[in-house]
């Protein structure tokens, strides 16, 4: 028997018990038993941020810098529906987080009582799993289902609600150490017989790749992903959301794939007799028309959710099991098996990939006196030193930096993949600060993107964030205004982003420093000053060629080998 | 119907489990044809029992999602071999006369039907069997006899002493 709490008290108790660190957050009137009770405690940090959505996002992003879950406390109605799309991008990119909304108090549920939404209806889609809390004694054992959740297993947001009367109410406290749900045990090991046969098929390759994504970041499987890329000598190819998982300065590395991944990447990938796929999920920005996806290949895929497994692609070897032990698997019977190494310099596969890569599909042409987005993520990245902390919104910038900020480590790079959520660069960027405190952390965003949670500038001041926001400010929607460009004829409807505020004026009324760059020439001096200014935010306006598109591109629905590279006359469809 | 496949599964007794299987077939464009659920000898879990359609691929995806519910305790595939698959209808008819009175109830005796309401005018039969029985009988009555249906939808057991057990 522990000892008698108020729920409020005891959801406090249950937060520091788990080891929770920070909670992001916004009061309201069905929280406010638990505010009073956050008031009171020194078990963890609470950040108070300017919209919902912006706890969410900064939740995600502390998840995604650390491999803890993410906490956020909002309450009823309006403040559990802004946390809906931050919810959704934590959903599709597999990030653990938990997200306790208030609920109106149990007997006015259903009486669409003054902020009451059906948060578990709303949030069922797009969670792992929800709860809702109806009487006090389950609230610290569903606090431990949640985290339990979360956490295992393939991650994923979980939604805990909690009415009012629920948190007013008492019950014995007594945190459990451990739960056991009958219906729900994930299977981590990967079945030996299938390891076998995956390792016969690695063995006996004459092109192989090796396509890895977010999973073995969510994993911490870079090092056994690492020892396997290179005890084997394969080319390895990332997805947007496995970069970094492999070191992207790496000579086996051959650049992300997918419709705006490199040109050997995904030329490799269509020509490969051997795919093995870990903690990928063989997403449509990858593999594009699936008809024409890697024609030739035996499909060996390794992953924790047995459904992402022949979902898209037919698989001839699946694997069910987390990253890491199937890796660790993989490397135990490289070494017993003697497996060597392919030698590069006569590889025919590496020879015909080394032909690919002299095509340079990453340069850029620098002639104008226009700043190119690609030189800013390249000065990023020297100025940088390679290894800051890089969020990013959504769209060009988002590929720029992907494709020029060659990631060496993982959870570097924090970006909503799956989703594709803009607005989540900035709250992102301040989970990231907040989880390491001492770290460079730069956000990559544009104009349209960053204005989407511009507010969260003021919880940045608040808590002296000193993030750096690098806006390539092209004055569209840059990845709209480019398939308008290709697909509809120019027609920019509704891309362009008219009467933009002055961004410098804009963070200096937050209280921040703010910079316009206007010439190619002041991209490295600007961004060394404020890189220098090590414990304030700065507001970067670059202001770069409206025309630059992202190359190389597959278009929707054609095949990997059928890519545009840079411009027109070097189109290779 | 060579597409047709009944999953029978037991679920977690709890509040919006049912909806989270509703939830994934429509989220995910699936087809569910039939669904019945009720609670076991154990009230903390539920049998729920659905008839859905389509490619051995979608089949293979439909499970592996259900699977992945969390409130999802185990979940079996029935084929027509290693199970019995049953459904309930009750069926109102049109049934005025002496002529027509008599001929319903041979063919309500023909299907092992039980007449199990009268009126001067009508019969409500119940009627036990597959899906296909039940078409039958709907057939073989002329559509201008029937007032109103109703169907339990499929359930499904295996046979053996093979049991589908949390």
């Amino acid at each position: 028997m522990g000892e008698k709490l108020r729920g409020a008290e005891i959801f406090c108790r249950a937060l520091a018990d788990e080891g929770v660190e920070i909670v992001f957050g916004y009061p309201g009137g069905a929280v406010l038993h638990i505010y009073d009770e956050v008031f009171k405690q020194d078990g963890f940090k609470h950040v108070l941020v300017r919209h919902e959505q912006g706890a969410t996002h900064a939740a995600d992003g502390y998840s995604r810098a650390t491999g803890k879950p993410g906490v956020v406390l909002v309450t009823s109605g309006p403040g559990a529906t802004n946390c809906v799309t931050g919810i959704a991008t934590a959903y599709m990119d597999s990030i653990p987080m938990v997200v306790f909304t208030g609920q109106v108090s149990t007997q006015l549920i259903g009486n669409d009582a003054f902020q009451e939404v059906d948060c578990v209806g709303i949030t069922r889609p797009c969670v792992k799993h929800n709860f809702l809390v109806e009487r006090v004694e389950d609230l610290a054992v569903t606090m431990k289902k949640a985290f339990y959740v979360a956490t295992s297993g393939r991650p994923g947001p979980v939604v805990v609600d909690i009415p009012k009367d629920v948190t007013a109410n008492m019950a014995d406290y007594e945190y459990p150490k451990s739960v056991e749900m009958r219906s729900y045990k994930p299977t981590t090991k990967g079945h030996p017989g299938q390891i076998k046969k995956a390792m016969q098929l690695i063995a006996a390759a004459r092109k192989p790749i090796i396509y890895s994504g977010g999973g073995v970041i969510l994993d911490d499987a870079s090092d056994q992903l690492t020892t396997f890329t290179r005890a084997l000598g394969f080319p390895i190819t990332n997805t947007l959301m496995g970069l970094g998982a492999y070191p992207g300065s790496d000579e086996q590395f051959i650049g992300m794939l997918g419709m705006h991944g490199t040109y050997e990447a995904n030329m490799a990938m269509h020509h490969c007799d051997v795919l093995i796929a870990i903690g990928a999920r063989f997403d449509d920005r990858v593999t594009g028309d699936l008809e024409k996806f890697c024609p030739d290949a035996k499909i060996i895929h390794v992953d924790i959710d047995p459904s992402s497994i022949a979902k898209n692609v037919k698989v001839d070897v699946p694997i069910v099991g987390s990253v890491s032990n199937v890796l660790s698997e993989f490397n135990r019977l490289i070494t017993e098996k003697s497996i060597s190494s392919v030698d590069r310099a006569s590889d025919p596969w590496w020879q015909q990939i080394a032909e690919w890569q002299q095509l340079n599909c990453l340069d850029f042409d620098e002639s104008s006196d226009l700043i190119k987005p690609q030189r800013v993520i390249k000065s990023l990245h020297e100025i940088t030193g390679g290894d800051a902390f890089i969020t990013s919104d959504v769209g060009q910038h988002q590929m720029w930096a992907a494709q020029y900020y060659a990631f060496d480590k993982p959870r570097r790079w924090i970006n909503s993949g799956g989703l594709g959520t803009m607005g989540f660069g900035l709250p992102a960027a301040m989970g990231v600060q907040f989880a390491h405190p001492q770290s460079t952390v730069a956000c990559v965003t544009g104009e349209a993107s960053i204005q989407m949670c511009i507010q969260e500038l003021s919880t940045c001041l608040q808590y002296d964030l000193p993030i750096k926001i690098i806006s390539l400010n092209n004055r569209y929607m840059g990845m709209v205004r480019q398939w308008q460009e290709f697909f509809y004829e120019s027609r920019y409807s509704h891309s362009y982003m008219d009467a933009l505020p002055d961004f410098v004026k804009l963070a200096e009324s937050y209280g921040h420093v703010g910079m316009r760059v206007e010439q190619p020439g002041d991209i490295d001096a600007a961004l060394k000053e404020a890189f220098a200014m090590k414990d304030r935010l700065v507001l970067m306006d670059f202001v770069t060629d409206q025309k630059e598109n992202v190359y190389p591109m597959i278009a929707a629905g054609k095949g990997q080998h059928e890519m545009h590279l840079a411009s027109d006359e070097r189109e290779l469809a | 119907m060579s597409n047709r496949h009944t999953i029978s599964m037991l679920l977690e007794n709890e509040a919006g489990a049912l909806s989270r299987v509703a939830g994934l077939f429509s989220a995910r464009a699936y087809n569910i044809e039939s669904l019945s659920v009720a609670p076991t000898e154990d009230e903390t879990i539920s049998r729920l029992t659905l008839v859905t359609s389509g490619s051995p691929e979608i089949i293979e995806q439909i499970t592996k999602q259900l699977n992945k519910l969390i409130d999802v305790i185990r979940l079996v595939e029935l084929d027509d071999q290693r199970s019995i698959e049953r459904e309930l209808m009750m069926i109102k008819l049109r049934a005025a006369g002496g002529e027509q009175r008599e001929e319903m109830k041979r063919l309500v005796d023909i299907f092992d039907g039980r007449i199990v309401d009268v009126t001067e005018s009508t019969y409500t039969v119940e009627l036990v069997g597959d899906g296909d029985k039940l078409n039958a009988f709907i057939e073989a009555v002329s559509s201008k006899r029937i007032l109103e249906v109703i169907r339990s939808g499929v359930l499904g057991i295996l046979r053996g002493s093979k049991a589908l057990r949390a």
